[in-house]
């Protein structure tokens, strides 16, 4: 198995006909993804890449019977596409789009809690089950069916993770972009109890950054909870307190959320870290033995 | 996007909340004849940049004429104002606002903020206003009151009661709280706050709160829909370089070693600051050059890095996802022949089309160290920089 993803998985693209949803669906259907359609308001009844354009996300599950969206759409308009996806019973709902307002995301999240919808991001790169379907943004190339878990708060990080995990012949089983902002979809701790639960992964990798304490909760979870071997690295070691360092999710506040304080509570919960994000591979050989 | 005080101010008035009566003014006769607007023989001048800790660094001031008004503006005015929450050069300060004076019975602190924890809105309060409030919150975590607001409901009065009568508020006083922490949730939803302060929040000697001091800092993927909240940035007050970084959506943080930096993505821009450090290099900058990549951007942001004469080497690092590498090596190569890189250039590429990428720089005749990896990049840059330091 994998996590929140398989190759029969129906998906389909809010934001669908958009350059973005456009391109991006294109290479997801050369991956594998099970795309059943999209969703452009106003564009209903068209087909776009063979496949047919829905005015609602209503009427796409209606006839498609999608389980999972990718969200496409421009940040000023996530919030409605997210509740729209939610209401009309999609259950995994992936949104790329960076830039949505912090509070647009505090009642979506209450909003998908409350329905029992898995939100992944917003400004992420997506979920891959690699050698079976992707949804976001990754390159489908660099990744290979396997066994270890990657999840992370940042894009290109996640596919030195991949890169390297995928160089030591070991694959991955799923890989989740939870994406950086400071109120995501699903967290760390959310991503983590998958991988612990799925047979495939026999390790997971965390990639986490400054600010927030997003990564401390996960150590906390990890120490009375995940019973698999856990490979972390956290970006920011070097950056200077208070500076916003490009993802919203990065800032350091009050002096919590270091580097240092990241990296001390995940050793305190048995996590091998390292400070060379180059080292991720090695590592996930020491501890694995494989 | 931060505000000034004089405008958080502002928009407390329109939400009902009291503040002092005062003009905001960018020379010393607007502050002189602020003072006689205002009235009385009592005023508080106070330098606007964003910042706090203004007042131990000289630049708010209690005075009782005109010609302290005028100095203190002549002082101010026009130079940078040094706090512990600035950098070593400081803000600006091309604004002065002239306020009536307070007389103060009791300090408090108000502030709210969204918790990504709980992932909610939640105010804080304390009997403990002040400048010593980070150090409050360290040592007695328990004299930090908190309201976490609920986004569907909202704020609620009863939550303010909570806090007001743990802060031993009189009955009055309470009814003043209540008035207080609703409009102030109003406008944290209403104009996308992500952080609201007052500090202090007062109790003057008549009995009656008053918000002294105002932090607003808004979220800047929101501004958008907040035109009024745009019209009021002051450039002044950002980092030159940032700013120009801006225009060209590129995200660059200045920093104070001499290891310039370019990277795709700012977890991996983080991540190659961190690998440079630990061979022994010091970073001079934070950049990351986004998703797309092109020859102008990373020209611009070539320019930006080598306006910062510190720098003695340029890593550029990018692991081509969507965005092809040999496309990345053509935009460098037509970037270091116009900027005139005379700095030696170490070039790490991954992902897309890589190979071609390597090629390309390799074929170009310029002077590019290429790296074949994460660590053989830090290392030779480390190296071109002039050795670990």
């Amino acid at each position: 198995m994998s996590i929140l993803l398989t190759k029969e998985t129906r998906v389909i693209c809010q934001g669908f006909t958009g350059s973005q949803g456009t391109f991006h669906s294109e290479q997801a259907i050369q991956y594998g993804t099970r795309m059943v359609g999209g969703v452009t308001p106003g564009k209903g009844g068209q087909i776009h890449l063979g496949l047919p354009v829905f005015n609602t996300v209503k009427d796409a599950v209606n006839d498609t019977v999608a389980e999972a969206s990718v969200i496409y759409v421009p940040a000023p308009f996530c919030k409605d596409s997210i509740l729209e996806a939610a209401f009309a019973g999609i259950k995994l709902i992936v949104c790329i789009t960076e830039g949505i307002p912090t509070l647009d995301m505090l009642d979506v999240k209450v909003k998908c809690d409350e329905l029992g919808v898995r939100l992944i991001g917003p400004n992420c790169p997506g979920v891959i089950t690699p050698g079976q379907s992707k949804i976001g943004i990754m390159p489908g190339n660099i990744h290979k069916p396997g066994k270890v878990g990657i999840v992370s708060r940042s894009g290109t990080l996640t596919y030195e993770a991949v890169k390297q995990t995928t160089d030591f012949g070991f694959g991955q089983s799923s890989c989740v972009g939870i994406g950086g902002d400071p109120i995501p979809g699903s967290n760390f701790i959310d991503i983590l109890a998958l991988f612990e639960k799925d047979e495939q992964t026999e390790a997971i990798v965390m990639i986490g950054e400054i600010g927030g304490t997003a990564e401390e909760e996960a150590a906390a979870y990890i120490k009375k909870n995940v019973s698999k071997p856990v490979v972390s690295y956290i970006a920011g070691v070097t950056a200077p307190a208070g500076k916003r360092m490009g993802h919203a999710g990065a800032i350091i506040s009050g002096g919590k959320g270091t580097a240092a304080e990241k990296f001390a509570a995940l050793q305190d919960a048995g996590v091998t870290t390292v400070k060379s994000l180059a080292d991720i591979g090695k590592a996930i050989k020491q501890v694995t033995g494989w | 996007m931060n505000l000034h005080e004089y405008q958080a101010k502002q928009l407390f008035a329109e939400y009902g909340l009291p503040v002092s009566k005062g003009f905001a003014v960018d020379n010393a006769e607007d502050a002189a004849a602020a003072a006689d607007k205002l009235g009385g023989n009592k005023w508080v001048v106070k330098a606007q940049v964003h910042a706090g800790g203004r007042g131990k660094a000289g630049g708010v001031k209690l005075v009782s004429s005109k010609e302290e008004i005028k100095a203190f503006a002549e002082k101010w005015l026009g130079k940078n104002l040094v706090t512990y929450q600035t950098d070593a050069k400081g803000q600006p300060v091309s604004k002065i606002l002239v306020e009536t004076c307070t007389d103060i019975a009791r300090e408090l602190y108000l502030g709210a903020v969204v918790d990504r924890s709980s992932r909610r809105i939640v105010f804080m309060a304390s009997t403990e206003g002040g400048v010593e409030i980070e150090k409050v919150a360290e040592e007695t975590p328990e004299k930090i009151l908190r309201a976490v607001i609920d986004p569907l409901c909202g704020a609620q009065p009863f939550q303010a009661r909570e806090l007001a009568f743990q802060l031993g508020l009189n009955d009055v006083q309470v009814k003043q709280f209540t008035q207080l922490f609703l409009g102030l949730a109003k406008l944290f939803a209403d104009l996308d706050l992500a952080l609201l302060e007052i500090n202090p929040l007062v109790i003057t000697s008549d009995g009656n709160l008053h918000c002294l001091d105002g932090k607003i800092n808004i979220d800047g993927n929101a501004m958008f829909r907040q035109p009024k909240l745009r019209a009021m940035h002051d450039p002044s007050q950002d980092d030159e370089r940032e700013a120009r970084a801006a225009k060209w959506e590129l995200n660059y943080v200045a920093l104070d070693g001499n290891i310039g930096c370019m990277v795709n993505g700012a977890g991996l821009a983080m991540g190659t600051m961190d690998i440079v450090q630990l061979h022994g290099g010091r970073p001079a900058n934070f950049l990351d050059v986004g998703g797309g990549a092109t020859k102008e951007r990373v020209t611009e942001a070539f320019k930006i890095i080598l306006s910062d004469t510190n720098v003695q080497a340029v890593l550029i690092n990018i692991f081509g996802g969507i965005v092809r590498c040999d496309m990345i090596a053509e935009g460098i190569i037509g970037a270091v022949a116009e900027v005139g890189v005379t700095v030696p250039v170490v070039v790490r590429l991954e992902g897309n089309n890589a190979e071609l990428g390597r090629k390309v720089l390799g074929d170009s005749g310029l002077n590019i160290i290429a790296a074949s990896s994460l660590t053989d990049a830090a290392e030779k840059v480390v190296a071109a920089a002039g050795g670990v330091k």
